[in-house]
């Protein structure tokens, strides 16, 4: 068996399996160490033996005597008897052989844990990709452009916060539900942002970090199945990464929504992600992923930028407006009136966010397209500038310094 | 687990001694005291007088300095603290925003170092 095939079925497993085994003790640093055993020993009895006709329950069986290994030999024996114990009934007390069916899903309590608001945000993204997603260290720190030791730093603060501080295992109360969730869809969001804004590093290694939020977003849909939220979270990454292949050109140049060959875009994606949007919305509990993925959406589905329900979209904005009274979204919202309305009635509007807005290098962007537009060419010169002055994003710096150069 | 909830706010902002809004304020610790006291988590807790009767010590070498005052001279001062017995940090922080004080201050929750 190859190292390839191997890692595959990790990928696979990891999550549940690491779940479950922190629900029977207790302890994530203690499970994540049994199941890192029970790959080493698969690598080698799976290249003898092939593949078991159960990988994920062989797993589970043998990171549980790892466990207990792990256990006998560690110095505070004494203090840890009772896990001990625990792993032992659970050895010999369920009689029924584990299958694939019989295996509980457990990861929901552990998104909730990886995700609690009392772990900083940086922490938690850390956190999730290694404890769900089955990423190294290295892995992480290469798609966060971060030294090794700094992402073993911020991961093993995480772990010691959420044993020492008592962030607990478990699903939020009714009550706090929807708040706690809304933790979880960030850090997600932020994850699949990071992969797809990329502006430098190892491409392949960001375009993993859209695939797995992708993953995990679905995974968490499964597992709490009716949740519009998530299935506009779902939904909004999908539809934005169908339009991947074409947002760079052979050259690598960033190539912005007017000018993208559409006949390109995922076509598979965009469907998923709209029949997610509608079944989402008919069930009336509005929220921000799901219109901002309904805006998506409607992109999706248009023949090109001009032909665009843009009448539709600024509607959309103002129920988002109603959610989260943000500057950013206004900022989107005048440039979706540009295309319906005359600019200079949106030049008052544009300036009255220019306080919030100081550091945004898109509002530069936009105001110096408004003002080209207005033929006021000099003055739009000035605000590319602030703009490429601000750019973080190195493709996206170019593109702005071409818009300027060709003024 | 046991966690201490320490009450900080800037004591001249809330309600001031003496007016309706402070009379309204002691009521409600009263009855989040109740709260806590029905649910068996209360191990104990206290309002501290105000910040202009603290004394700060330190002893380097055998020599002990008091100063009068405050360690950190910031904009919001400790002035109370409950401990709890809790399950988790999620019981612990949802009895902690019931504090009065939450509303114009701020509240830290901290776990006690138990030592086995």
């Amino acid at each position: 068996m190859s190292n390839n095939n191997l890692h595959s079925i990790v990928k696979l497993y990891w999550g549940q399996l690491l779940a479950l085994l922190i629900q029977i003790l207790k302890d994530v640093e203690l499970s994540e160490d049994a199941l890192q055993d029970a790959l080493e020993s698969a690598f080698i009895h799976w290249n003898k033996n092939g593949i078991p006709q159960n990988p994920k329950a062989w797993l589970l069986a043998t990171a549980k005597h790892k466990a207990i290994d792990r256990i006998r030999r560690s110095k505070n024996f004494e203090e840890k008897k009772i896990q001990y114990q625990q792993l032992l009934d659970i050895q010999t007390d369920t009689g029924i052989k584990e299958d694939e069916f019989t295996i509980p899903d457990e990861r929901l309590r552990l998104i909730f844990t990886c995700c609690h608001p009392a772990l900083n945000t940086n922490i938690s993204v850390a956190l999730t990709l290694q404890l769900l997603g089955g990423l190294t260290t290295l892995e992480i720190a290469n798609a966060y452009l971060v030294k090794k030791d700094t992402m073993a730093q911020r991961i093993v603060r995480g772990k010691r916060k959420i044993k020492q501080a008592g962030i607990p295992y478990n699903i939020p109360e009714k009550l706090d539900f929807d708040q706690r969730l809304g933790t979880v869809l960030k850090v997600l969001y932020l994850i699949f942002n990071e992969g797809y804004s990329a502006s430098n590093g190892d491409i392949p290694i960001r375009q993993s970090l859209c695939n797995e939020a992708i993953r995990l977003t679905q995974v968490l849909l499964n597992l709490c199945n009716n949740e519009p939220e998530i299935k506009g979270l779902l939904a909004l990454m999908l539809l934005h990464d169908s339009r991947k292949a074409t947002r760079f050109n052979e050259s690598d140049e960033f190539i912005p929504l007017e000018n993208q060959n559409r006949s390109m875009w995922n076509i598979q994606q965009i469907e998923q992600g709209v029949s997610l949007v509608q079944s989402a919305l008919k069930q009336k509990k509005i929220g921000t992923y799901q219109l901002q993925a309904a805006i998506s959406a409607i992109h999706a589905e248009s023949d090109d930028y001009q032909s665009t329900n843009w009448h539709e979209i600024t509607l959309i904005y103002d129920e988002i407006l109603k959610i989260n009274a943000s500057d950013v979204v206004r900022l989107n919202q005048l440039v979706a009136l540009s295309q319906i309305k005359p600019v200079n009635e949106l030049i008052k509007p544009l300036d009255s966010l220019e306080n919030s807005l100081v550091t945004y290098q898109p509002f530069y962007a936009v105001k110096a397209d408004f003002l080209n537009k207005l033929n006021n060419k000099e003055k739009a010169k000035i605000y590319y500038q602030k703009a490429i002055d601000l750019c973080e994003n190195q493709k996206i710096k170019h593109y702005l310094e071409k818009k300027l150069l060709n003024l | 687990m046991k966690y201490i909830a320490l009450i900080y706010a800037d004591e001249n902002s809330g309600p001031q001694y003496g007016t309706d809004e402070f009379n309204q304020l002691i009521e409600e610790y009263q009855i989040i005291t109740d709260i806590y006291e029905n649910d068996k988590v209360l191990m104990g807790g206290d309002a501290l007088q105000d910040v202009n009767t603290a004394t700060t010590v330190s002893s380097r070498n055998g020599k002990v300095e008091t100063i009068d005052g405050p360690f950190a001279e910031t904009k919001e001062q400790l002035g109370g603290y409950y401990l709890f017995e809790c399950e988790n940090l999620d019981e612990a922080l949802k009895y902690a925003a019931m504090i009065p004080s939450a509303k114009y201050g701020r509240v830290e929750v901290r776990p006690i170092q138990e030592y086995s």
